[in-house]
């Protein structure tokens, strides 16, 4: 089987997130850069896909030059290639369809995604992509098999959970649950070795049109110090919860 | 002309879905057009009702399944072009998270989600959207003629209720199902976490799942839903369903209750969004306090128990 995993390049879950003087982007001076969570899960289960039926795991970027230590980092943990497509991800629309012209110039039979990003939380790119292909696409997947050519799926939904089942090829944008946390897969000294040789493959944008565009960025309201309420007058937090925050 | 996905679970209204009308309303009213809300799927429902929140049009699409991304996205798309919709709302559930961006390519839309606020301005459209994982906030502009706004339910909040039926029309599905959706599974009785407008949610501190009957009882005092931190379901004393953080679900209700939860950087991530937030932890020094409202410095045993009489008191 031939996996596409693709992967974003995110600051790390417990980076402090600070933006440029004049807001108008994310400042990474002193941010670490890694595989954005949701797709960490996806490419596990590209890599258990893989050992149970054999196959081959290529991840696709959209981004400059600096995403590929993240790139790299994928390719330590398994993946067989990496293409990168050399363009700003500025817009989800458009780098949708730059993944999407990657894919039709190859014959992917699974599309593994991450179910957002943590960095923009836009969501998008996943079911744009599955549009723009014509495929199958499932969203929030929380489990998933393969057999001869038919997926099996899990999607969360609110509340609970539900079935889907679809041909491949397909889209797949899963999330936590794809695998098991303790089964993600950390990058090993051979791993990490055998990286540095796989293929990396730059590949031209397609210029595909942003359709929107960030116009500035904040930090959210600082909140007020916290108040303290003593342990034995749950009667005062109540109060304060009706009077005061007026959420009772 | 402004569309709404006015989402349906089981043929009824969801609350999200009065908030997206609302939202689609609030627009329309701005751009000067009107607002048609647009009921996929049998229902039960009094369709005409939905003009309470401000819509001027019901659409029908009875023939329409169970929801599937590729047949919704289609149907809704080929309604936008056919009416010349400059916006499309969606509200951000689990569903319409699905939609979503098969929609903007399908509608050939820009699309924005996470947005918690009205626009700024319509022309170019302008909205403010959660970024970096409630982090930040951004301020986003359409480039499009036409966007797909997602809202992240709860932020919105509906307002007056007051408005006249409106008119009730038919139309048929145009959009193909890819995927064959089977069997679903819900919770009976818990209310879906990203509707909840009060969530109680505990952590570690609770030392084992059969300390949560202090938890339910609480929620259920307060008609709020259950949550808890990622250890918590990592560990297996609750189902994922409830882990809120940066990698579970996030939330923004009017009140959240964090009872033995630390307050790591990703558990923060999924859930300072919240309007008002209540930390109940012994350890004075857990972060969580520089985030919360109300601090609780105690044994969660004893607190919780005095917290959920309290509340009978003041609701009886």
């Amino acid at each position: 089987m031939n996996i596409l995993v693709c992967i974003s390049h995110v600051p790390d879950t417990t980076a402090k997130i600070e933006f440029t003087s004049d807001g108008s982007a994310l400042d990474a001076s002193g941010v670490q850069f890694v595989i954005n969570p949701h797709d960490e899960f996806g490419l596990t289960k590209a890599l258990q896909i893989k050992e149970a039926g054999g196959g081959t795991i290529t991840v696709a970027t959209v981004g400059n030059a600096t995403v590929e230590a993240t790139m790299r980092k994928a390719l330590a943990i398994g993946a067989d290639n990496a293409v990168r497509i050399d363009a700003e991800p500025t817009d989800p629309m458009a780098v949708a369809e730059e993944l999407a012209a990657h894919i039709a110039s190859a014959s992917y039979d699974l599309i593994i995604t991450g179910t957002e990003s943590i960095d923009y939380n836009g969501g998008i790119v996943p079911g744009a992509m599955a549009a723009k292909l014509d495929l199958p696409f499932i969203n929030g997947c929380i489990g998933l098999s393969i057999d001869d050519g038919q997926i099996q799926a899990t999607r969360e939904i609110d509340g609970g959970k539900e079935q889907v089942s679809a041909s491949l090829p397909a889209v797949v944008a899963g999330k936590k649950g794809l695998v098991k946390e303790e089964e993600l897969r950390i990058p090993n000294m051979r791993g990490i070795m055998m990286a540095r040789s796989k293929p990396l493959e730059v590949v031209a944008t397609q210029g595909a049109a942003a359709r929107s565009q960030a116009s500035s960025f904040a930090k959210p309201a600082a909140k007020a110090a916290v108040q303290l309420i003593e342990a034995d007058d749950m009667d005062s937090l109540v109060q304060k919860l009706h009077q005061d925050a007026k959420v009772i | 002309m402004v569309l709404v996905f006015a989402e349906t679970w089981n043929g009824g209204f969801k609350k999200a879905t009065f908030e997206a009308v609302q939202y689609g309303a609030t627009c329309a009213q701005s751009l000067g057009s009107s607002c048609i809300a647009v009921v996929m799927g049998e229902s039960q429902e009094n369709l005409a009702s939905l003009g309470a929140y401000g819509a001027d049009e019901v659409v029908h699409i009875a023939d329409s399944g169970a929801f599937e991304p590729n047949a919704f996205a289609g149907t809704l798309a080929d309604l936008a072009e056919a009416r010349s919709a400059q916006m499309i709302i969606v509200s951000g559930t689990a569903n319409g998270r699905s939609l979503v961006g098969t929609l903007g390519m399908k509608a050939n839309a820009a699309v924005i989600t996470n947005v918690t606020s009205t626009p700024s301005n319509t022309s170019p459209l302008t909205v403010q959207r959660g970024a970096f994982s409630s982090k930040g906030v951004e301020t986003c502009v359409s480039q499009s003629d036409r966007t797909v706004v997602s809202i992240v339910p709860n932020s919105i909040g509906t307002g007056s209720d007051d408005g006249a039926d409106a008119s009730v029309s038919t139309a048929a599905a145009s959009g193909t199902a890819k995927t064959q959706v089977g069997a679903s599974e819900v919770a009976t009785g818990s209310i879906p976490l990203p509707e909840a407008e009060r969530v109680v949610s505990g952590g570690r501190g609770l030392k084992g799942p059969e300390n949560w009957s202090m938890i339910e009882e609480l929620a259920q005092v307060l008609n709020a839903g259950t949550a808890c931190s990622k250890p918590v379901s990592d560990i297996g004393w609750r189902p994922h369903s409830e882990h809120v953080g940066q990698t579970g679900i996030q939330i923004n209700p009017q009140l959240y209750i964090a009872v033995g939860i630390s307050g790591a950087i990703q558990h923060l991530a999924g859930v300072s969004a919240s309007q008002t937030i209540v930390v109940i932890n012994n350890d004075p020094e857990a972060p969580f306090f520089k985030a919360a409202d109300y601090g609780v410095v105690g044994d969660a045993f004893e607190v919780v128990p005095k917290l959920t009489e309290a509340l009978k008191k003041h609701f009886a």
